[in-house]
């Protein structure tokens, strides 16, 4: 569809963006819990989602990344600011921040830690493949061509040409889940229907 | 350097697609430029027209009949005291007018002015638009929060709860015009900005026209939602001066608070030119298929030109109604001398006119068609943005349950229906 992208040419300044972006997103995240100010940690959260939308965008998934703006940023993210200014500032900068069981929550996040750098240092060996001795974390990522990935995205979810896509069955299922949590809330806040 | 600079210009790519950097920068500057002077325009016409509506004169003291007036006001407002309230929350008052400012420029990355002028063709273009102007309600509710005072709380929970309100309404529009991408030979639907004004091309339909009532409503649904997105009357109830001294920009002066107004501007252009390519033919002049003879191209193409002559006649009208005092004469020269620029250009244009008139590619024929392209967007962007002033005349202000009734039980479930009618009609003629 476009010459210019399908003949492969080279994105520009890819490790310093990525560098720059995800240095953005763990700075944020970390002024996120720190923040004593429940404000400054929303617009913290909102830096945060906007630079991980900016690293889809450099995986080649315009369409996430699209979708991680208008939903996260642009939608939660306002309801989030709407419910917290309404909060007394002056009181909640005086509690505790952390309650009792800080150190079980510092060993699960160095545990998880853990976990993902040895999936990544021993997904190539170790975690292998045993029949065919394939890395678990396959060299060459295949990418959606940019100037489709829209319409690709729609036949994965939906199905082209009249056969089922790959996901649409687990589509189907928690767009499902999602509208029995939205009757849910309905019913909460209704007393009488 | 040079050699990226030339090798675009044969191009029929936008610069972002054809990966030239140089070139994106430069249309980044113009297009930053053209808004700017387009807000600054629009602050002034915004002034007359409101004037004449109340029969009143508007500005006409700076300059002959109030034009350097924007500039005026400019220099006013740069010069004026920047006061931060000792109570507001320092950095959040000065970051917020900043993210209105960004989320209502950066939109306008995808904005196709032409099938290649636009920085860049995103195969996510509008939901691009869509996300990235969202965030602008950022900025209203943050400053709102930070200025530490009733009012602008006030006003900034409003504009919230509006601006999620009416984008639901706003979006459920859109998909129904994107739905009516997919009805062209290839079967497949796009939500690239440039590829959906291509497919109502290829359809030979605005899709305002198209299953002739359905796009219609659609439009209509967007065209209200739009105005509830900017913040402008009859819907402006975050500003409303008479409950809230100013809304959510209370407590802001001098040039941050311009930068809320440039800001709103922006966005009010940005939404105009979303409404514009999905419904109006975006770049298109009017007939394209129609009256694609030569003949007619060529004479559509003195419309630029034409135009640019009307504004200088009105220009020269003006000079000779000056009245005759001494007190006028250095404002009927100045008059005069902006009657002889408008002509100017007005023959400029002409003369390209003229010498692209023939239908190879070389560098003037491209470069008319260029001019015709971004002139017809503009030309179409124009009529909402007096659409907005004309709004504010006529109607007055709602009231906040009237507001959200409209947007959540009238506008959610006939744009609902429109979906859904334009879905089945869609896949029936299919």
């Amino acid at each position: 569809m476009n010459p210019a992208l399908d003949s492969g040419m080279a994105p520009v300044a890819t490790p310093w963006f990525f560098y720059v972006l995800a240095g953005l997103a763990v700075a944020s995240g970390v002024a996120v819990i720190t923040r004593r100010n429940a404000v400054h940690a929303a617009l913290a959260l909102i830096v945060t989602l906007l630079s991980v939308a900016g690293l889809y965008l450099m995986l080649y998934a315009p369409f996430v990344a699209g979708v991680q703006i208008i939903v996260y940023a642009g939608g939660i993210m306002v309801l989030f600011l709407f419910v917290i200014m309404l909060v007394n500032i002056e009181r909640s900068s005086k509690e505790r921040r952390f309650n009792r069981i800080w150190p079980v929550g510092l060993a699960a996040a160095c545990a998880l830690m853990a976990l993902f750098v040895s999936a990544i240092v021993k997904g190539k060996t170790v975690l292998a493949d045993p029949m065919t001795g394939k890395a678990l974390w396959p060299d060459i990522i295949g990418r959606l061509p940019e100037s489709s990935n829209t319409q690709q995205i729609a036949g994965m979810l939906y199905g082209e040409a009249g056969r089922m896509g790959q996901y649409t069955f687990a589509f189907e299922i928690a767009s499902l889940l999602l509208l029995v949590a939205i009757l849910g809330a309905v019913i909460m806040t209704k007393k009488k229907i | 350097m040079l050699n990226q600079f030339t090798s675009y210009l044969g191009s029929n790519l936008t610069p972002g697609t054809a990966n030239n950097q140089l070139w994106a920068l430069m249309y980044v500057l113009i297009i930053f430029a053209g808004v700017s002077v387009a807000v600054i325009c629009m602050n002034w016409i915004e002034r007359k027209a409101l004037a004449h509506f109340q029969v009143r004169l508007g500005p006409m003291r700076v300059g002959p009949h109030g034009l350097l007036q924007p500039i005026a006001d400019a220099l006013k407002l740069m010069l004026k005291e920047d006061i931060i309230p000792a109570e507001a929350d320092q950095f959040v008052f000065w970051v917020a007018p900043l993210i209105g400012l960004l989320a209502s420029f950066t939109v306008y990355t995808v904005i196709p002015f032409g099938p290649s002028q636009a920085v860049s063709d995103m195969n996510i273009g509008i939901l691009f638009m869509l996300g990235v102007s969202s965030l602008g309600v950022l900025g209203i509710v943050v400053a709102g929060w930070a200025s530490n005072s009733h009012y602008p709380l006030i006003g900034a929970l409003r504009s919230s709860a509006q601006m999620v309100s009416y984008e639901v309404a706003m979006g459920l529009a859109i998909v129904s015009a994107i739905l009516m991408t997919s009805m062209n030979a290839s079967g497949t639907g796009t939500l690239s900005m440039i590829e959906i004004v291509r497919a109502q091309q290829q359809q030979h339909v605005w899709f305002l026209f198209k299953f002739f009532p359905l796009g219609l409503i659609a439009f209509a649904i967007f065209a209200i939602a739009m105005v509830a997105e900017t913040n402008r009357a009859p819907f402006d109830l975050a500003e409303a001066e008479s409950e809230l001294t100013a809304g959510f920009h209370t407590e802001y002066s001098g040039l941050r608070w311009s930068l809320f107004m440039l800001a709103e501007y922006a966005a009010m252009i940005a939404v105009s030119s979303i409404a514009v390519t999905l419904w109006l033919g975006g770049w298109m002049r009017p007939f394209p298929n129609l009256l694609s003879a030569p003949a007619w191209d060529f004479i559509f193409s003195l419309f630029p030109g034409l135009t640019f002559g009307g504004l200088a006649a009105i220009a020269l009208i003006g000079t000779a109604r000056m009245p005759a005092h001494s007190f006028f004469k250095i404002q009927r020269i100045g008059l005069a001398v902006f009657a002889a620029l408008l002509g100017f250009i007005a023959l400029l244009l002409l003369v390209i006119a003229v010498a692209g008139r023939s239908a190879d590619t070389s560098l003037a024929a491209r470069f008319n068609q260029g001019i015709g392209y971004v002139y017809w967007f503009v030309l179409k962007i124009a009529v909402f943005m007096y659409l907005f002033i004309w709004y504010r005349a006529t109607w007055p202000r709602y009231r906040f349950d009237q507001l959200m009734r409209i947007g959540w039980k009238v506008m959610l479930p006939i744009s609902l229906g429109v979906l859904m009618v334009t879905a089945i009609v869609g896949v029936l003629v299919k």
